[in-house]
């Protein structure tokens, strides 16, 4: 179980073990109020071991992605009308139901952001975790449930084998997202989507848990895909990150230079309005002044404008945006991006 | 900071227990002590950010500033006239003075009155009886927090996440307050909406000399909007200063342990990590002494045993801790 | 992937519907079953408005060369003992049916809203007396209440609607109760307070409006166990007196000598009573289903 070198990592190459690769994914939901295009033509791979993080604000189709991963997208009105979905050698888009069932929790596994609701409040912790060990690894009830223990040891509970046999209202919040992880890792999947996992718990408590998540990859060496709308835990958790917004993405690049030079106004815009702390900032001295805003509202996905969709909220925008929708391409090694006007020179470190 | 002459508000011992009651007659078998004993004052034109995680009992003191929830003890004085104990008709002029913005800015809108008739509402309740006359005030309001006043005949539903916590600020604009009381007004937003959000409560702080009680969890935010800042952990204000030495020289091990656990949004600086063990304990059975003490990387012997009191450490540094020397 | 018609399945969505008529469509494609209990409904309240027009004979008129004329002549259903028309008297009947269906849910629904709104509200020992006797008017069965109080108060077309409005009481009161606890936690509840408004104001203008969704759905429901629990009422004979047609007393009035003799007596008015209550049914699931956020996109 040896992990990838960060470095590698940062640009997959075919020669790496890849586990994950997607292609031109569409995801649309057929509503009333019209076509959504929640996820129009993403693509990514991963390696082995890699963290990526997709990052975007709310309705921007990072989750609706995540779910299209693990196909559990709502039908209606959610359909994956388009691309491909490589998990190894399978093709997830052409299994029947049955057998995405069998790659479900066992060769990609999720972590939710709220976890009292991902779990059963009936069932006890090692009850769960066993259900899914001797389903998809023919573990017998013992052996899943010594199993069980190790992964609650593993995610650093304490007492692992007391709280077992303990329901998920006996737990703390921090506590049970600990479990929903163990749940999550249990069968060892080569592909692990947390999905905001750490939004609904306490900064400290939100700490402890980034620090199980890292320790499992370096210890397992899954891949993992982390989704938040939270650039520092991007910065200190990701190798690579993908940019979203109205459902395509935007940019993409290794996680330092994506922060130090980003090329797409949005990017740009999301990294400087966050205000940061004085134990964060290169230069010291009181911050009291404006932040910078994006102006205007994230578009509705069933009324786009044509061109570029940030164009109406970007300050670079020309005519040319308003008109066509520019194309994603690598304008500096390694460094992918969807604008006409790329950000130059910005302030890098 | 420049400590103003008389203080806005003045808020002293403010202690706030919930009874815990079961069984069908609803006998009382314990007290959830949410608040207690939390003092601060707030200047004219102030802002003091109070941070702390789940439970420690933060909504709760804003709350009963503005009497949504009677304080179990304690006193509350704008300028320097006690509203702890008025009764509601009393209280109404002082309505006018503090006002309240909320964390969700769906919830906080009825779902079945128009932006123009929510904002309009509280000058309805003060005696603006002149439709005309309130129309024409909601109108500017809505100029005043960037939305149209075309607007005013929608419903909240069909305004984005910024845009109804814009309609929220109005309303508690409406009255002309001097304080307001902002419950984690920027926590339900999108990134890129909350730059907005802040910049416009800071604008508004500005140009009206408003006062503001900044609720968040969110380090960062309170740094930036707040002029002082207190630290609540299960109830208790644990430390108390001005922005820039509490986040550059906090004393407290919980504010130290807060401000190591946020992420930084800058790969290019490394930090060592000092992730503080444990979960945050239950309201209902805190621990004795020191609630922080079962989480403390320092902790004594008497930190077990003794509360620790809110001490002058350094000049206008306040902080609870046994280890501490003045 | 096989390509997708994006017209069709946004057709499926309902994305085209652009007029208020092609709204209904569009509903009554997406809820079939509550479509059919529309146009039941729809035909009810006709029939009770226009009777008049509807029924070639009067409910009343007294007949005797005509007694017990089978369907298919002059009278369409057929005729009754006293040689009255049997459409006709469903087609009145179908006044008195709607009478005391509306007039019972509605009265029921304002009592037990005035009584959900202040126990949630007041809160404290009241709602504690509260919540008590309504368990026990719940623990007994809708129409055994019904029967004490029709009993109680003697026959007449508005004893019956009281008598069946009361038990309706508790049902209402309780999901309005649930609400009003939820709904007096919401922000803009507490926002009302903080610029100092009135108790009795916050709950008229803002807890109420938002509470009628429900209601909306348990008055439907409720206006079907009326118009049973009215039949049942005039079945036993404590319900509408005569000479007011009401098809449960149509019922009783033939169940026990005719129906094997004259069967028709019987069956039209119970297929009456089935048919609405059905529809009332079927129309309350439907606006239920749309009324759940969670169903809609």
């Amino acid at each position: 179980m040896a992990a990838v070198a960060p470095g590698a990592a940062a640009q997959p190459s075919p020669s790496s073990t890849q586990v994950l690769e997607v292609a031109n994914l569409q995801t649309y939901f057929y509503t009333r109020g019209g076509l959504v295009k929640a996820v129009d033509g993403v693509s990514f791979s991963l390696v082995r071991g890699e963290t990526l993080a997709i990052v975007g604000e709310s309705g921007c189709g990072k989750s609706v992605t995540a779910l299209s991963l693990m196909r559990l997208v709502a039908d209606p009105p959610g359909r994956i009308v388009g691309g491909s979905l490589r998990l190894g050698s399978t093709d997830l888009l052409r299994l029947d139901e049955a057998a995405m069932r069998d790659i479900r929790g066992n060769r990609i596994a999720m972590i939710f952001q709220e976890p009292m609701t991902s779990l059963n409040p009936v069932m006890t912790i090692a009850r769960q975790i066993s259900e899914a060990l001797m389903l998809h690894q023919n573990l017998s009830r013992g052996a899943a449930l010594v199993r069980s223990i190790e992964m609650l040891h593993l995610v650093g509970i304490p007492e692992p084998a007391q709280r077992a046999k303990e329901y998920p209202h006996q737990l703390s919040g921090g506590m049970r997202q600990r479990a929903m992880i163990a749940m999550a890792v249990a069968c060892n999947p080569e592909v692990l989507i947390a999905d905001e996992p750490t939004s609904a718990l306490d900064v400290t408590i939100q700490a402890q848990i980034l620090e199980v998540i890292a320790k499992l990859r370096r210890e397992l060496g899954t891949a993992l895909i982390l989704i938040t709308h939270d650039l520092g835990i991007v910065a200190e958790t990701a190798e690579r990150v993908i940019v979203m917004y109205a459902g395509r993405k935007v940019e993409e690049a290794a996680v330092g230079r994506l922060f130090a030079r980003p090329l797409h106004p949005y990017t740009s815009g999301l990294i400087h309005s966050i205000p940061r702390l004085a134990l964060m900032r290169r230069e010291s001295g009181p911050a009291d002044g404006r932040l910078l805003e994006i102006p205007g509202m994230v578009p509705a996905l069933s009324n786009l404008p044509p061109g570029c969709s940030f164009a109406p909220r970007c300050a670079h925008a020309s005519e040319l945006c308003r008109r066509e929708y520019p194309p994603y391409e690598e304008k500096r090694p390694g460094q992918w991006a969807a604008c006409w006007h790329p950000v130059v020179g910005d302030s890098g470190g | 900071m420049v400590e103003p002459v008389a203080p806005l508000l003045q808020v002293e011992g403010l202690t706030k227990h919930f009874p815990v009651k079961r069984g069908v007659l609803r006998r009382t078998i314990g007290q959830v002590r949410a608040v207690d004993g939390v003092s601060f004052t707030i200047g004219a034109g102030e802002t003091l950010g109070l941070v702390g995680e789940s439970g420690c009992g933060k909504t709760t003191v804003g709350r009963s500033l503005l009497r949504l929830i009677e304080p179990t003890s304690g006193s509350i004085r704008i300028d320097g006239r006690d509203i702890t104990r008025l009764s509601r008709a009393e209280l109404r002029p002082f309505r006018r003075q503090m006002q309240i913005i909320f964390q969700d800015p769906f919830s906080s809108l009825n779902p079945r009155m128009r932006a123009g008739d929510i904002v309009g509402e509280p000058l309805k309740v003060h005696g603006v009886e002149s439709k005309r006359e309130r129309r024409s005030r909601v109108a500017q309001l809505f100029d005043r927090v960037g939305l149209r006043a075309a607007q005013m005949d929608a419903f909240p539903h069909q305004f984005s996440g910024g845009q109804r916590q814009r309609i929220g600020v109005a309303r508690a604009l409406a009255l002309n307050p001097r304080l307001i009381v902002g419950d984690e007004p920027v926590s339900a937003l999108d990134v890129s909406i909350q730059a907005q959000v802040i910049n416009l409560l800071m604008d508004l702080q500005r140009e009206l000399g408003l006062s503001y009680l900044f609720i968040s969890h969110n380090l960062a935010v309170v740094e930036h909007i707040s002029h002082r800042v207190a630290v609540m952990y299960l109830g208790r204000i644990v430390e108390h200063t001005d922005k820039v030495t509490l986040f550059t020289r906090p004393l407290h091990p919980y504010t130290e342990a807060l401000l190591y656990a946020v992420p930084v949004p800058d790969p290019a600086i490394k930090r060592d990590k000092r992730v503080v063990q444990g979960d945050v304990p239950s309201p209902l059975n805190p621990p004795p002494g020191c609630h922080f003490h079962p989480r403390c990387p320092y902790a004594e012997a008497r930190c077990k045993l003794e509360a620790p009191a809110l001490r002058e450490i350094e000049p206008a540094h306040f902080a609870a801790c046994h280890l501490l020397n003045q | 992937m096989a390509a997708l018609d994006h017209a069709a399945e946004l057709e499926k969505a309902g994305a085209n519907v652009s007029s208020r008529f092609g709204a209904m469509l569009f509903l009554a494609r997406s809820y079939p079953l509550g479509a059919i209990g529309a146009v039941i409904m729809v035909g009810f309240l006709a029939t009770a408005l226009f009777a008049g027009a509807i029924a070639s004979f009067d409910p009343f008129t007294i007949n005797a060369r005509d007694s017990l004329a089978p369907p298919g002549g002059a009278h369409m259903l057929g005729a009754d003992f006293m040689g009255r028309d049997v459409f006709a008297r469903i087609v009145y009947g179908a006044r008195i049916s709607l009478a005391v269906a509306l007039g019972a849910t509605l009265l029921g629904s304002l009592f037990g809203v005035s009584v959900g709104l202040m126990s949630g509200f007041i809160g404290g020992w009241f709602d504690l007396l509260v919540q008590r006797l309504i368990d026990i008017m719940q623990s007994l069965p809708l129409l055994v209440m019904a029967l004490v109080m029709a009993a109680s108060l003697g026959p007449s077309l508005t004893n019956t609607i009281i008598a069946i409005a009361i038990p309706l009481v508790p049902s209402v009161a309780r999901v309005i109760r649930s609400n009003t606890l939820s709904l007096r936690e919401m922000p803009y509840v507490e926002a009302a307070r903080a610029v100092g408004m009135s108790e009795l104001r916050i709950a008229v203008s803002h807890v109420l409006p938002n509470t009628l969704a429900p209601l909306i759905v348990l008055a439907t429901a409720q206006l079907g166990s009326a118009i049973l629990v009215e039949s049942a009422l005039s079945f036993l004979g404590l319900g509408v007196p005569e000479p007011h047609p009401s098809w449960g007393r149509m019922l009783s009035e033939s169940a026990a000598e005719y129906v094997r003799t004259a069967p028709w007596l019987v069956i039209f008015p119970g297929i009456a009573i089935s048919a609405v209550v059905f529809g009332t049914n079927l129309l309350g699931d439907a606006i239920r289903d749309m009324l759940d956020p969670r169903q809609r996109c």
